[in-house]
């Protein structure tokens, strides 16, 4: 066991706790108004409270910069955070890396592939615009992204692989009625092993249902379910490229 | 109506040279010139949705699919879409002898086959579809007049327009997060559309209260943001505008619907939708041109986007491209139509804050955009790329985006948000971001006025450089070809896109020998409204 480590919040004296807090209620501005911030700050867990602000912001709602001393106190040494993990890289990061580790551009294709007509997937990770403020794979410079849309037929899609001298491959399914995305993904998976080309691309999967231990199972590199960011599919694959490279 | 800024024009801060800007506005024209051959000859499924649309047709079927659609899909599927919509709807208007909405309802429950010309002559129909024409135009004048009814009686703020946006995804709370930016001091509300909507070949319909960083555009939705915006005008004694997107699948339908609801400004660019959402090149060139068409008539302010081309791309090595794009919107809108006053060319803040004197490449090159569209506008976005998740710090940012822009006098001031890169703006942010614009607007108001330029300084020099790299690009494109060639050639934004890739190549048609787009005819015939 280590020492104990209380810290509370630093303003200008050590152990004083004083936050800044900003909030906004959905009252009139009044001297009510005011003491609710104050008491709803005290109710925080706070001591010597100041609303220094208040301002109408609109009809019935107002806004309140407050000073208060943080009462709670906590030990340090028991906190436990895991540093984010190698190859938690952002845009620049990720551009940088390729320029430096593999000295060409990336060539990515992404598909939907079978009678799944869902581009939703696939055009968050690869178009430009992006997904939840970050960039899509378009938009990287050392990238080459071929998005080929839906309904695309495996055999069309490791042909178009084929043609630009794919590095990545990502396949997107949304529709998993009677379990459709399994079989996609497992007659592609099929056609890559049958034509011994399972080693030349990174596979990549992604969709509403779509976790790293199915792509794992169904013999693919990864697997991405809702809310991944077009820069962890980017990071995912640039790593397992060089890894391969190695 | 709107604001002049003639001021400005009558006295330039930058000595351009005046034979360069003749020279890059007529390669510009040149450019737009020759993509107008291409959109004359062509329509498409959306285009032809609009007509419907503006002859009255609205809502969905029992499968809730729009009739719009369905419609254009039954005559699509007869063979007979290359005529264009209003011919044979017209036809079914004189044979169900009913109202358009009732005859759309009517074709879509098969209860009248679209191109049955039985019993009819052709003369009734060309007299009702001339009949149906007047009406749509009708529509397009009926809302400009009640939009400048509504400023005169409620004059607009001051130049730079304050534009905030809402984003909730439900517009009952956007209305209460536009009100409290009207108290606070906002000249225009944007209600940010849910992500991925432009895909959609389709708008969709009725009010709605889920959306994915953003609100659904329909019909309904505009209608309702418009309604409360009224009423915050009428209180404020300021007029509000309101802001959708016309981008995407759907850019006519969206003008048309955003002429009905009396909508102000509509997001429209003529390339935008090409590279950023991958929508076919033949689509966004034919749409963008109706949509535009729209605009001009009902009086509706377009947003280009050229602040896009700086998030993919360096904002000093590629200012030029945000020009040469200004110079082709321009040209483009030009042939739509459009006028000065409601030419919202767009630009952006977006140089790294680590530049030595990045504010004054900033200043360059909104004081060279300000001179090279003295009359229009100009759209002026804030701070996005090197935004920092330190509120502190990207809430000063953002107030020396507002000095840049009310000292170069720019047109549509895009609040820039503390929380930009976090999350949709919450009530206090958008009320922290006017606080600081008012600030700055109301201090430094005429600082542009006494401002020359030091003559052969830094400033004037950067703006003449980037109009020469401009003239340049703009050369470049020509001698590839034209605008279709440079973007397969990856020319904007370092994206290729290919004349017959993207999105909505299916809609595309080439118009037969008997087409005919009556709204377009009459739109085109009577010229520029002033």
């Amino acid at each position: 066991m280590s020492e104990p480590e209380f810290i509370k919040p630093y303003g200008d004296t050590l152990g004083d706790g004083r936050i800044q807090i900003s909030f906004t209620l959905p009252v009139e501005l009044s001297a009510r108004a005011k003491k609710a911030a104050e008491i709803y700050a005290t109710s925080l867990n706070c001591e010597n409270v100041s609303v220094v602000y208040a301002a109408k912001i609109s009809e019935g709602y107002t806004y309140f910069v407050i000073f208060a001393d943080a009462k709670h106190e906590l030990d340090f040494s028991k906190i436990q955070a895991v540093e984010a993990p190698k190859g938690n890289r952002d845009f620049y990061e990720i551009n940088a890396f390729v320029k430096e580790k593999i000295g060409r551009k990336v060539v990515i294709v992404g598909a939907t592939i079978g009678t799944d007509a869902h581009t939703v997937g696939i055009d968050a990770i690869l178009n430009m615009k992006g997904y939840d403020h970050d960039y899509g794979l378009e938009r990287y410079p050392e990238f080459r992204v071929y998005n080929l849309g839906a309904q695309v037929s495996s055999e069309d899609l490791l042909a178009q692989a084929l043609e630009v001298n794919a590095d990545g491959i990502l396949i997107s399914q949304t529709v998993t009625q009677k379990d459709s995305h399994i079989r996609n993904f497992t007659e592609f998976m099929e056609i890559l092993e049958a034509e011994q080309m399972r080693d030349r691309f990174v596979t990549l999967i992604g969709g509403a249902r779509i976790t790293q231990e199915l792509a794992i199972e169904l013999g693919y590199d990864a697997g991405f379910g809702p809310g991944t960011k077009p820069s962890s599919v980017a990071d995912f694959l640039v790593s397992r490229m060089v890894e391969h490279q190695s | 109506m709107y604001n002049a800024i003639q001021r400005i024009a009558s006295m330039p801060r930058i000595p351009l040279n005046q034979d360069q800007v003749l020279r890059v506005k007529g390669l510009a024209k040149e450019i737009a010139d020759r993509i107008q051959n291409f959109i004359d000859s062509h329509s498409s499924v959306s285009t032809e949705r609009t007509i419907l649309r503006l002859f009255g047709i609205d809502g969905t079927n029992d499968q809730e699919i729009p009739l719009p659609n369905r419609i254009v899909d039954l005559l699509r599927e007869q063979n007979l879409l290359e005529q264009g919509i209003s011919f044979p709807f017209s036809a079914a208007c004189l044979k169900s002898r009913r109202d358009t909405q009732t005859t759309a309802e009517m074709i879509d429950r098969g209860e009248i086959i679209l191109g049955d010309y039985d019993g009819i002559s052709i003369s009734k129909i060309r007299e009702q579809v001339s009949v149906f024409a007047a009406g749509a135009i009708e529509l397009l004048d009926s809302t400009r007049q009640r939009k400048q009814r509504k400023r005169e009686q409620f004059p607009m703020g001051a130049q730079p327009w304050k534009y905030l946006i809402v984003a909730t995804g439900n517009i009952f709370e956007d209305r209460t997060q536009a009100i409290s930016a009207v108290h606070c001091g906002a000249d225009v509300i944007a209600v940010i559309r849910t992500t991925a909507q432009s895909l959609l070949d389709h708008v969709p319909y009725g009010a709605t209260t889920e959306g994915w960083g953003g609100t659904m555009a329909t019909q309904e939705n505009f209608r309702i943001m418009r309604k409360s915006l009224d009423e915050a005008s009428e209180q404020a004694g300021r007029y509000v505008m309101l802001t959708n997107y016309s981008s995407g699948l759907c850019m006519a339908e969206i003008a048309a619907c955003a002429a009905i609801e009396d909508l102000d400004m509509l997001l429209n660019d003529s390339m935008y939708g090409i590279l950023f959402r991958d929508i076919n090149m033949q689509r966004t060139f034919i749409d963008q041109y109706f949509s535009r068409m729209i605009c001009a008539r009902a009086k509706i302010v377009i947003n280009t986007g050229e602040d896009n081309y700086l998030t993919t791309s360096d904002a000093i090595e590629q200012a030029h491209t945000v020009t040469a794009s200004q110079l082709i919107n321009e040209a483009m809108a030009r042939n739509a139509l459009i006028t000065d006053e409601i030419m919202g060319l767009g630009h952006a803040f977006e140089i790294s804050p680590n530049v030595p004197n990045a504010f004054l490449y900033e200043l360059a090159h909104a004081q060279l955009a300000r001179e090279l569209f003295p009359n229009a506008p100009l759209k002026y976005m804030p701070p996005t790329k090197h935004k920092s998740t330190d509120i502190f710090f990207s809430h000063s940012m953002d107030t020396l985006f507002n000095l840049a822009s009310v000292t170069t006098g720019q047109g549509i001031h895009l609040a820039g948000i503390l929380s930009e890169a976090i999350h949709t703006p919450l009530m206090q942010e958008r009320f922290k971001a006017l606080q600081s614009i008012n600030y700055v607007f109301g201090v430094a108001r005429e600082l542009g006025d006494e401002i020359e330029w030091k003559e052969d300084g830094f400033i004037v020099n950067r703006a003449k450089t980037v109009l020469g790299e401009t003239e340049k690009m703009l050369e470049e494109i020509l001698e590839l070809g034209g605008l279709r060639k440079a973007i397969e050639a990856g020319k904007f934004a370092n994206i290729i896109r290919t004349f017959e890739g993207g999105k909505g190549f299916d809609g595309v048609f080439l118009k037969a020998e008997n087409y005919s787009n009556p709204v377009m005819e009459i739109l085109s015939k009577e010229g520029v409204i002033v």
